[in-house]
């Protein structure tokens, strides 16, 4: 069984329709992207799997639970953790306090110290920043803290909402090599990105996504293979 | 507990605070424990207000949950002949209704900031108006006058002696304090920093947004109407100027942020001092300059959210400890 599947999800604004059908599926340890251009439908996906806004139809399902329409704070509490678009860090909380954050909800809670080591050891940088400002960071050490402040909340799956977005491309080389660090803790990601090439070297598969429907999907050395995706975003 | 120096100065001034209403003060007493027991409730009322505005929930409308308590409660005892204690329940109780009208919508549309704070001062300008528009059984802009029980009595809490209201202020005030501590020790303090930081982000790690926001107004509200309760029965006269719409409800904003939103005393320090002002300046210029107070406030709030966010207390106490940077407010 999956980790987390959707079937058929149909999802969208008022009237306005930004999914159609969108099955999808992420094995456990596995990282999968969500490409595409802009208007896809992309941010839309994560925001029904992250339980902002419930699917119309379809269903949605993490280690056998059903959380289509759960809101938030269940998602997270199953083990969901998300890194959204632009960080989104307490920036007049210090480094510890976003950390602690991250640990909100009991379960987290709980484990906080063994978390905070774990996240210290991963990225020793922060560790060394404790007592500053999120919002004095540099860019590089907001996007560990981000990504800190997800894993702080132990979880099973961690979906990255564009982590390139507005970042220098030297930046974007390093925020790679924050995840990928991340992913060789092993755990399971699903990654919503518009820097296709940098993304199928990370991954293991991934989704193509067009008008908000899947277009293609399969393993990411196949995908950045096939001539259409390279002429039309990879560039090559 | 240990005996720590701020400790032991802290004991000793409630203990001059408790006693002040045996030293014999000739002629003044009954002024200087008048003024001293307005300061009491409507630091309580500050302290109330701050619980919202110190996580950038910045309502420019309390005035609606003081007029909804103080009048609910004086009409209920005026019609009815209903004891404040049940009145008074019944009082809270509907400020925790229009707490619940106006910040539930706000909190699901997502209306914040400086929308939020103009949600508020029309709201606080609603009950000013409903008011004065119930003329037949709220007096309109004249006011009402609480009617007075045959003598002094626990059941129609009226008391002719200042001295009763004294310690009745003085606990309500000490059970501000106690409400603010216990916030600011919680989980829930930390989950309102970060909604109010950014409430993407506090969903994001799991902080149920519209309940701590829902909760947090309701409990504000909740001790507003209160304040407003205890000032009622106090005054025994309530009147829509005093306690209801935008005058009142900036009056309370501006003690607090003179005094320090973020910090115990923060609203106590404001409230007395702004007390303080408005009495001399209504001793030394009489009737001759009317708005006088309310132009020095004018400036002073002006000057204090530009170059002092954090109030007169906050920013003392912060030179005091250094150890953790006051946090700066919301530019709401």
């Amino acid at each position: 069984m999956s980790m987390l599947e959707l079937r058929t999800v149909t999802a969208g604004y008022g009237q306005f329709t930004a999914l159609w059908d969108v099955s999808l599926a992420v094995e456990r340890g596995e990282a999968v992207a969500v490409v595409g251009p802009n208007g896809a439908g992309k941010t839309t996906l994560l925001r029904v799997i992250s339980g902002v806004i419930p699917p119309r139809h379809g269903d949605l399902v993490f280690e056998g639970a059903s959380l289509a329409g759960r809101p938030a704070h269940e998602v997270v509490a199953h083990g969901i953790a998300h890194v959204p678009e632009g960080r989104r860090l307490f920036p007049k909380l210090t480094v510890a306090e976003n950390l602690k954050m991250g640990a909100f909800l009991p379960r987290a809670r709980k484990a906080y110290r063994e978390s905070l080591e774990r996240v210290s050891a991963l990225f020793p940088a922060l560790a060394e920043r404790q007592k500053q400002r999120a919002g004095s960071l540099s860019g590089g050490e907001q996007q560990m803290l981000a990504i800190g402040r997800a894993l702080m909340s132990r979880p099973q799956l961690i979906l990255f909402d564009e982590p390139s977005m507005g970042l220098a491309p030297v930046m974007v080389l390093r925020l790679f090599d924050l995840i990928r660090r991340v992913r060789e803790e092993g755990y399971t990601m699903l990654i919503v990105e518009q820097n296709v090439r940098q993304v199928l070297k990370l991954v293991d598969r991934a989704y193509l996504l067009e008008v908000g429907r899947v277009r293609m999907e399969g393993r990411a050395a196949e995908l950045s293979e096939q001539d259409f995706v390279r002429k039309a975003y990879v560039g090559l | 507990m240990t005996v720590t120096p701020a400790r032991a100065a802290g004991a000793v001034l409630l203990a001059l605070i408790a006693l002040a209403p045996l030293v014999p003060m000739a002629g003044m007493k009954q002024y200087v424990l008048h003024v001293v027991i307005q300061i009491f409730v409507w630091s309580f009322i500050g302290q109330a207000w701050s619980l919202m505005g110190r996580f950038g929930l910045v309502s420019l409308g309390h005035g609606a949950f003081l007029g909804v308590g103080a009048y609910a409660v004086v009409l209920l005892w005026n019609f009815y002949g209903l004891t404040p204690w049940v009145g008074g329940a019944a009082a809270i109780a509907l400020s925790v209704v229009v707490a619940l009208v106006v910040a539930y919508p706000c909190s699901r549309f997502g209306i914040i900031g400086h929308y939020f704070a103009l949600v508020t001062l029309a709201v606080g300008e609603v009950v000013r108006l409903l008011i004065i528009a119930e003329r037949d059984w709220t007096g309109g802009s004249l006011g009402v006058t609480l009617k007075a029980a045959s003598d002094a009595s626990l059941v129609a809490m009226q008391y002719a002696d200042k001295r009763v209201w004294y310690y009745a202020g003085l606990g309500l005030w000490l059970f501000g304090l106690w409400v603010w501590a216990r916030l600011d020790r919680s989980m829930a303090r930390a989950a309102m920093e970060a909604i109010g930081e950014d409430e993407t982000a506090a969903a994001c790690v799991g902080v149920r947004v519209t309940r701590f926001k829902l909760r947090i107004t309701v409990l504000s509200a909740a001790l507003t109407a209160l304040g407003g309760i205890a000032y009622a029965q106090y005054i025994t006269y309530v009147n829509p100027e005093t306690l209801a719409g935008i005058g009142v409800s900036l009056r309370i904003v501006f003690a607090v942020v003179l005094g320090g939103m973020y910090s115990l005393l923060g609203p106590t320090v404001g409230t007395a001092l702004t007390i303080a002002l408005s009495e001399w300046l209504r001793i030394v210029f009489g009737v001759k300059f009317i708005g006088m107070a309310e132009t020095i406030y004018g400036l002073l709030l002006v000057i204090f959210i530009i170059f002092l966010p954090a109030g007169i207390y906050g920013s003392l106490a912060a030179l005091v400890r250094r150890r953790r940077p006051a946090p700066v407010p919301a530019t709401a």
